[in-house]
């Protein structure tokens, strides 16, 4: 069954200066926790708003539980959970009177639904008197996420839950999105930060208004198409310098403690240790280890590059 | 002239809202061309103590000096000599590439000799030449961030603080960020970074990770992720920020 569907779907701005959304497409199964990943201007909330009845396309063809997402717009909105980038709750109105007054938009009640918000609204019950505004960042976002749920949506619309939290607070979101996909909701949500695309069951890599690739993560790793070399050194930065000036060298990039590196065919590595010697590097490390996503979110973005240079 | 190699000096530092302590005296030193990693849990405290480092806000108790200037008396100096940019505000969107350099350039007082060769040695390492008269509105994220990390260390500061500066910058230009920062730090600028992105706290020489308000860890990224048996400082981070009792912001 699906639950979105995206026929190419495009949005631009400024009478046509800014394309947001280049013919997009893409499907979201019901009950699929479905990640949006790319970075700040990729059209992630484009998309978004589209597909919560907020945006026209200019053109293409999107449904929502099978809805037309121009002509019933009614009807989704009616159906769907939204939960903005921007905190968009009342902020004078208390925690208990936000999460009122939205059930009564929609014609519930807490109490009818609380099974739904249960395990996330007990985090955030004891201030349940309290001033949205007053909240903390992380307990606004816990709010924020019971009022998009409290209608018990076919389908949630999660934009950017994740952007400017620490670590910490990010692990806890996902754990409640793991457990919200157990209830059997379709998740579409979108985050820039590429560590985050695991934990979803599929992921589409957006960058500049284009969907770069569609998969499981797990696809989306086996699809990198070249062995990956993790190396390291006592001297990082030198070490870089030598790495991007090797004529063997196909793509370097820093990683976290290593930096990551792909060579031409043909190339071995025990030729790359010589090389790194001769250029006084110590205590290198060389091991092949298995690409992240952000390591194939580059390599798309470097191929899409190439693309545009050969044929635009 | 003593070359003076601490360029941060930070003693007991505390500031104190009401009956919250937002900032609960940290100490620490950072060297001239070192890359400073500033990390911790939002709500640890980290903005109000940049906002003290920078001279934006007085402190409460403790002493610190930047640039060899003290952080209540001088704060007009500190100013002069440090660089700052966050994510959230850094350039002028409704002016074009040119007049941001020019008037960041003449707000830190170069003449129109020195505003005129470093206007041109910045668009032309940047690439931005053919967009030199456009607005910034119409650039990408990365290209803003990379000229706003350039505009902030014009004036050739001692030390430039930037705030989550690649936060939701795509990972080839967030990495082109950070060739920037290597090459201002090996020309004796101290760089002072927050961010989110645990592998840059991997790039930095040290790091400090703020808990409730104090500093509870601070040295090498390798010697803290041996410290708390980590394999990445994302482990790290997590040991130290989950123990944070105050709720952030």
């Amino acid at each position: 069954m699906i639950a979105v569907e995206l026929d190419r779907i495009a949005k631009s701005y400024a009478k046509g200066k800014v394309q947001a959304v280049r013919s997009v497409s893409f499907d979201v199964h019901k009950g699929e926790l479905f990640g949006l990943i790319g970075p700040d201007g990729a059209g992630k909330t484009s998309i978004f708003r589209m597909l919560t009845t907020l945006l026209i396309p200019d053109a293409g063809k999107a449904t929502v539980d099978g809805f037309d997402i121009v002509k019933d717009y009614k009807a989704i909105r009616k159906r769907v959970g939204y939960m903005p980038g921007r905190f968009s709750l009342y902020q004078d109105l208390s925690v208990q009177e936000n999460l009122e007054f939205f059930a009564t938009l929609f014609d519930t009640t807490i109490d009818a639904n609380y099974e739904m918000i249960r395990d996330i609204y007990a985090q955030i019950e004891r201030f349940k008197n309290r001033k949205a505004g007053k909240l903390s960042g992380g307990m606004k976002q816990k709010l924020a996420l019971c009022c998009a749920l409290i209608h018990k949506p076919s389908v949630l619309f999660l934009d950017e839950p994740t952007t400017g939290v620490d670590a910490v607070s990010r692990k806890e979101f996902w754990e409640m999105l793991r457990s919200l996909r157990a209830q059997n909701i379709t998740i579409l949500v979108s985050t820039p930060y590429m560590d985050e695309a695991t934990l979803c069951d599929r992921i589409a890599l957006i960058q500049e208004g284009q969907i770069l690739s569609i998969d499981t993560p797990q696809g989306i790793i086996q699809s990198f198409g070249s062995p990956l070399l993790a190396v390291k050194s006592e001297q990082m930065i030198s070490l870089l310098h030598h790495l991007r000036n090797y004529s063997g060298t196909k793509t370097c990039y820093t990683f976290g403690e290593f930096h990551h590196l792909t060579l031409k065919e043909t190339e071995e590595v025990s030729d790359l240790k010589t090389y790194l010697k001769s250029k006084g590097q110590v205590g290198v490390e060389i091991q092949s280890v298995q690409p992240t996503i952000e390591d194939c979110f580059m390599a798309q973005m470097n191929r899409r590059a190439d693309q545009n240079e050969n044929y635009g | 002239m003593k070359i003076m190699d601490k360029t941060i000096i930070c003693e007991q530092l505390t500031k104190q809202f009401g009956d919250f302590r937002a900032v609960d005296g940290i100490s620490f030193h950072v060297n001239a061309g070192e890359i400073f990693g500033f990390l911790g849990a939002n709500g640890a405290g980290k903005t109000t103590a940049m906002r003290m480092l920078c001279g934006l806000s007085i402190p409460s108790s403790g002493s610190a000096t930047v640039a060899g200037f003290d952080v209540y008396k001088q704060t007009e100096n500190i100013k002069r000599k440090i660089g700052y940019m966050s994510q959230k505000f850094s350039l002028y969107e409704d002016l074009t590439v040119k007049e941001n350099i020019e008037f960041f350039g003449g707000i830190y007082g170069l003449s129109n000799q020195q505003l005129r060769q470093k206007s041109e040695q910045l668009i032309d390492k940047l690439e931005l030449g053919s967009v030199a008269n456009s607005l910034v509105s119409g650039l990408p994220l990365g290209w803003k961030q990379k000229l706003a990390f350039s505009v902030s260390v014009l004036h050739e500061p001692r030390i430039v603080f930037l705030d989550e500066p690649t936060g939701g910058v795509d990972p080839i230009t967030r990495r082109q960020f950070w060739d920037l920062i290597y090459e201002v730090a090996a020309a004796g600028v101290t760089v002072f970074v927050t961010t989110h992105y645990m592998d840059e706290a991997e790039y930095c020489n040290r790091v400090s990770i703020m808990v409730d308000g104090k500093i509870e860890a601070l040295d090498t990224p390798g010697a803290l992720k041996q410290q708390f048996s980590a394999i990445d400082m994302d482990e790290v981070f997590y040991a130290l920020a989950r123990r944070a009792q105050r709720q952030a912001d």
